[in-house]
C-alpha cells in the first residue's frame, strides 16, 4: 500500500470531481425539479402513460399498458352533450405517470390542485381511472381524476367512444423509440432559428413526468414536435410509412410497412412482395401507378405509431 | 479461454487476459464497423435491404454505437490496462483469473446487451441505449471487476511512484463508475422530464470525458516513451493534464442541448467549461509531440508510433471543433447536423481508434512474443483506415455545412436531403473502407499468433526487422 505519497491527490481528486458534480448535478436538479408542469407536459404524460422506453409493464416494448387518449363528447354517464374535451383513460392495471404516484414533480400549484381538486391521490391501478387536464382562474393547470369527481368508468368511456376519436398516443411514442424515429427526427425545435419552419421551441415546464424525452440529437430529417400542425393528413401519414418515395420522391426514410404487421383492415392477408414487385415496376416506369398501400388494421403497430404522430400538435 | 476461467491463477501464464480481451477487441471493431458500413449503406440507399425489422436502420444504429464503445473502445482499454499497468508498476496483474473472467463476461453481456437494443429494446436515452439491466451488469460485471484489477495492481506495484498513465487508468476506472451510475440514475429511479434529459446528456459527456478520452491519451503517454526509448517530455504537464480533464472535462455536460431549456446559467457555465477543455488538449498534444523529439523518423519507420502520432495529430482539430462548436457563437449553426457526427467519428475512429490500435499492435505482439506477421497488411491496415475515415469525415462535415446553412436559411428539408445524397454515399465509401481495413487487421493480428516471428527473451518487438 504505497498510497501515502497520494494522499493530498486523492483528496484533491474526490474534492475535484466532488464540486463538479454539485454545480453540474446538484444545482440543476434542484432547479430542474421545481420547475411547473404546463398543460403541454400534462397532456404528454398523461397521453403517454409511465413510460415509454424499456419497462416491467411493457418489456418487449409492444404498447402493453398504455392508456388512451380519447375525444369525448358526450358524458359517459348521463350521455349529455358536453364540449368536446380529451380524456385520457388507464383501463383496470395500466400504470400511472409521474405526476399521478407523485404529484409534487407537477411543481408547486399542479401538485396542490390536482390532490385537493382533482383528488388524484384517489386513483386506484386496480380499477383504472379517467384523467382530465384541468386549469383554475389563474391558469394553473392540474390533473383531475374523473372517475373520483365525475364518475366516469374507463370502460364506460372507451365503450361511449367510436374508434376514431381513441387515439394510442403512448403505444405510438414506444414504437417512435423502439423503431428509432428519433435516431433521424428531433422532438426539439431550436431555440435560435428554425421556429419559424418547426414551431414554437419547449419551454422549462413542458417536460414534467415524460420518460425518455427522446430529443434526438442527429437531425437527418424535419423535426417532429409540431408536425401535426403542418400536416394532420392520416392517409398521407399511411402512404409515408409504407413507402416514404409514394409522397415524397427523394425522401431517404426506410419504408416501415413491416409495423403493419400480417393481416390489413379486412383481414385480409398482405402479399408485401407482390407489393414490393409492383412498386418496383412502377419506379422503374413500367406502370402507370404505384400499387395500392393496404390501410392498417386496428390493432397493428402502425396505428399506435400515427395516432401518436397525429397528437404531436 | 474456457480452460482458464477455472483453472488457479498462478496456472494462468502471464498476459492471458490482455490477449483474450485484444483479440475481442479486433473482432468486435470489425462487427461494430461493418454495422456502420451497412446503416451507411441504408442512407445512401433506402431501399436497400428492406421489410424486415431486425435488418432496419432504427434497429441497427444504436448496435453500431455501442459495439464500437463497448466492444471496440472499451475492451482494447481494458487489453492495454492489463498489460501496461503491471509493466508500469514492475509486477504482475494482481488477478490473471479476474481478468480472464472479466473478458468473458464482457462478451457475454455485451453480446446480450447489443442483442437486446437490436430487438428495438431500449431506454430510449441516447448513449445510455441499454436497459436498466444492462447497464448494472455493465457495472457489476465489467466496470468493477477491470478496476479492481487496475486498482490493486497499482496498490501491488514494485516501484515507488506512480507514472502518469496510471494516474489515468486509476483516475478513470473511478470515473467510469461513477458515471456509469449515476448517469443512469433516470432508468434506476425513472427520474423524468427536463432531468432525464440532461441527466442522459450528463451521461453521454462524461462517458467520452473521463473514460475515452483520459485513457486513450495515458496509452500514448506509455506507448511513445517506450517505442522510442525517449521519456516523456514533462511529468508537469502530464500532472496539467490530468487534473484539467478532472475539473474541466466532468462539467460541461450541458453543452450538448444548448437549444433546449434548460437554467441559462448551466449553458453559459458549461459553454465557457466546454472551451477550457483547450487546456488538456494542448497539454497532451504538445507533451507527446515533443516527447518525439529525435526519433521523429519512427513516424515514418515504426507502425505502432505511426498509430499513435495520427491520433496525437487528429486531436488537434478535434479539440478545435470541440472547444468551439459547442460555445452560442457556432452551435446554433451546427447543432444536430451531420457536422456533429463527424466530429463524433473524429473523436473515436479518429483520435481514440489510432492511440488503441497502436496500444493492441504493441500489447498482442509483447505479449504473444510474436513479431507482426506483416508489415504490408500493417500498411494495408492503417492508410485504409486513415482514408476511410478521412473520406468519412470530410464528407460528413461538408454534409453537416449544407444541413446548417438549411437550417438558419430555412431551405424546404427535402432540398438538404437531396444536397447531401453525394456526401451520403461518399460517407459510405470511406465507412467500408474502414470496415475492410479491420478484416485486414484481424487477419493480420490471428497470423501473427500462429506464424509470427518468435520474439527473443529481453528483446523488444519493435527491435526486430519484419519479414513480410
Amino acid at each position: 500500500m504505497n498510497f501515502r505519497e497520494y494522499k493530498v491527490g486523492a483528496r484533491l481528486f474526490s474534492f475535484a470531481l466532488g464540486s463538479s458534480m454539485v454545480i453540474t448535478l446538484l444545482f440543476p436538479a434542484m432547479e430542474m425539479g421545481a420547475a411547473v408542469a404546463t398543460d403541454i407536459a400534462l397532456d404528454k404524460q398523461l397521453s403517454a402513460g409511465r413510460e415509454t422506453g424499456f419497462n416491467y409493464d411493457d418489456p418487449l416494448m409492444l404498447g402493453w399498458g398504455k392508456p388512451s387518449k380519447v375525444l369525448v363528447s358526450a358524458d359517459p354517464v348521463s350521455g349529455q352533450p358536453i364540449p368536446a374535451t380529451y380524456a385520457y383513460v388507464y383501463p383496470a392495471g395500466t400504470p400511472f405517470p409521474s405526476g399521478i404516484l407523485h404529484p409534487r414533480t407537477l411543481g408547486s400549484a399542479g401538485a396542490g390542485l390536482s390532490e385537493k381538486v382533482g383528488r388524484v391521490g384517489e386513483a386506484q391501478k386496480k380499477s383504472g381511472a379517467v384523467f382530465l387536464i384541468k386549469s383554475d382562474e389563474q391558469k394553473h393547470f392540474y390533473i383531475e381524476n374523473a372517475t373520483a369527481t365525475l364518475g366516469w368508468a374507463p370502460d364506460a368511456v372507451l365503450k361511449a367512444a367510436l374508434d376514431e376519436n381513441v387515439a394510442h398516443v403512448g403505444a405510438g411514442k414506444t414504437q417512435f423509440v423502439r423503431e428509432g424515429c428519433w435516431w433521424c427526427h428531433t422532438l426539439l425545435p431550436e431555440q435560435t432559428q428554425d421556429w419559424q419552419v418547426f414551431g414554437a421551441p419547449p419551454m422549462l415546464g413542458d417536460f414534467n413526468g415524460e420518460s425518455p424525452t427522446a430529443f434526438g440529437s442527429d437531425r437527418k430529417a424535419p423535426d417532429l414536435l409540431h408536425v401535426a400542425s403542418r400536416n394532420s393528413s392520416k392517409e398521407w401519414m399511411m402512404l409515408h410509412f409504407f413507402n416514404p418515395r409514394l409522397v415524397q420522391p427523394h425522401s431517404i426514410m426506410p419504408r416501415y410497412d413491416y409495423l403493419w404487421g400480417e393481416k390489413d383492415a379486412t383481414g385480409a392477408k398482405i402479399d408485401f412482395n407482390k407489393w414490393r414487385a409492383e412498386y418496383t415496376e412502377y419506379s422503374e416506369g413500367k406502370r402507370a401507378d404505384a400499387p395500392e398501400v393496404p390501410s392498417f388494421a386496428k390493432d397493428s403497430r402502425i396505428r399506435d405509431l400515427v395516432d401518436f404522430m397525429l397528437s404531436l400538435k | 479461454m474456457l480452460k482458464y476461467l477455472f483453472a488457479k491463477n498462478e496456472d494462468i501464464p502471464t498476459g492471458t487476459a490482455a490477449v483474450f480481451f485484444g483479440f475481442s477487441s479486433i473482432v468486435w471493431f470489425v462487427i461494430g464497423t461493418g454495422l456502420g458500413s451497412f446503416n451507411a449503406a441504408k442512407l445512401a440507399f433506402p431501399d436497400f435491404v428492406m421489410g424486415n425489422e431486425f435488418l432496419a436502420f432504427g434497429h441497427l444504429r444504436q448496435v453500431h454505437v455501442h459495439a464500437v464503445i463497448f466492444g471496440w473502445i472499451s475492451m482494447a482499454f481494458a487489453m492495454a490496462m492489463m498489460y501496461i499497468t503491471p509493466a508500469l508498476g514492475n509486477t504482475k496483474l494482481w488477478s490473471e483469473k479476474l481478468g480472464v473472467w472479466n473478458c468473458f463476461l464482457w462478451n457475454v453481456g455485451l453480446s446480450l446487451g447489443l442483442t437486446v437494443l437490436w430487438a428495438g429494446i431500449t431506454s430510449g436515452r441516447e448513449y445510455s441505449d441499454f436497459p436498466w439491466f444492462i447497464d448494472l451488469y455493465i457495472a457489476l460485471f465489467i466496470a468493477i471487476p477491470l478496476s479492481l484489477n487496475v486498482w490493486m495492481t497499482v496498490i501491488t506495484r514494485r516501484t515507488q511512484g506512480i507514472y502518469t498513465t496510471n494516474w489515468f487508468f486509476v483516475g478513470a476506472c473511478f470515473m467510469l463508475i461513477i458515471v456509469f451510475l449515476i448517469g443512469n440514475l433516470p432508468e434506476f429511479f425513472h427520474l423524468t422530464g427536463l432531468t432525464e434529459a440532461y441527466l442522459t446528456w450528463w451521461f453521454a459527456h462524461n462517458v467520452l470525458g473521463l473514460w475515452i478520452t483520459p485513457v486513450a491519451a495515458a496509452i500514448a503517454y506509455y506507448t511513445i516513451p517506450k517505442v522510442t526509448g525517449n521519456p516523456l517530455y514533462s511529468h508537469r504537464i502530464g500532472h496539467l493534464h490530468f487534473w484539467s480533464v478532472v475539473v474541466f472535462y466532468s462539467t460541461p455536460a450541458a453543452h450538448h442541448l444548448m437549444s433546449a431549456p434548460l437554467p441559462e446559467w448551466l449553458k453559459s457555465f458549461a459553454s465557457v467549461e466546454g472551451v477550457l477543455i483547450l487546456v488538456p488538449a494542448v497539454a497532451f498534444v504538445s507533451n507527446i509531440l515533443l516527447t518525439m523529439q529525435g526519433k521523429w523518423n519512427m513516424f515514418v519507420e515504426n507502425l505502432e508510433i505511426r498509430f499513435t502520432i495520427t491520433g496525437c495529430l487528429l486531436a488537434i482539430p478535434l479539440n478545435m471543433q470541440g472547444g468551439f462548436q459547442q460555445t452560442r457563437a457556432i452551435n446554433w449553426y451546427v447543432h444536430g447536423t451531420g457536422w456533429i457526427v463527424a466530429h463524433a467519428h473524429l473523436a473515436l475512429l479518429g483520435f481514440s481508434t489510432f492511440l488503441e490500435g497502436a496500444a493492441v499492435y504493441l500489447g498482442l505482439q509483447t505479449l504473444m512474443k510474436r513479431k507482426l506477421y506483416s508489415l504490408t497488411l500493417g500498411n494495408v491496415h492503417f492508410w485504409l483506415l486513415l482514408i476511410g475515415f478521412a473520406i468519412y469525415w470530410i464528407s460528413m462535415t461538408i454534409a453537416g455545412l449544407i444541413q446548417g446553412a438549411g437550417k438558419i436559411y430555412e431551405v424546404p428539408y427535402i432540398d438538404v436531403v437531396i444536397a447531401e445524397h453525394p456526401y451520403m454515399i461518399a460517407r459510405w465509401i470511406g465507412g467500408t473502407m474502414v470496415f475492410i481495413s479491420n478484416v485486414v487487421w484481424l487477419y493480420n493480428m490471428w497470423m501473427t499468433a500462429r506464424e509470427g516471428t518468435v520474439v527473443p527473451a529481453g528483446r523488444m518487438p519493435h527491435e526486430l526487422a519484419y519479414e513480410r
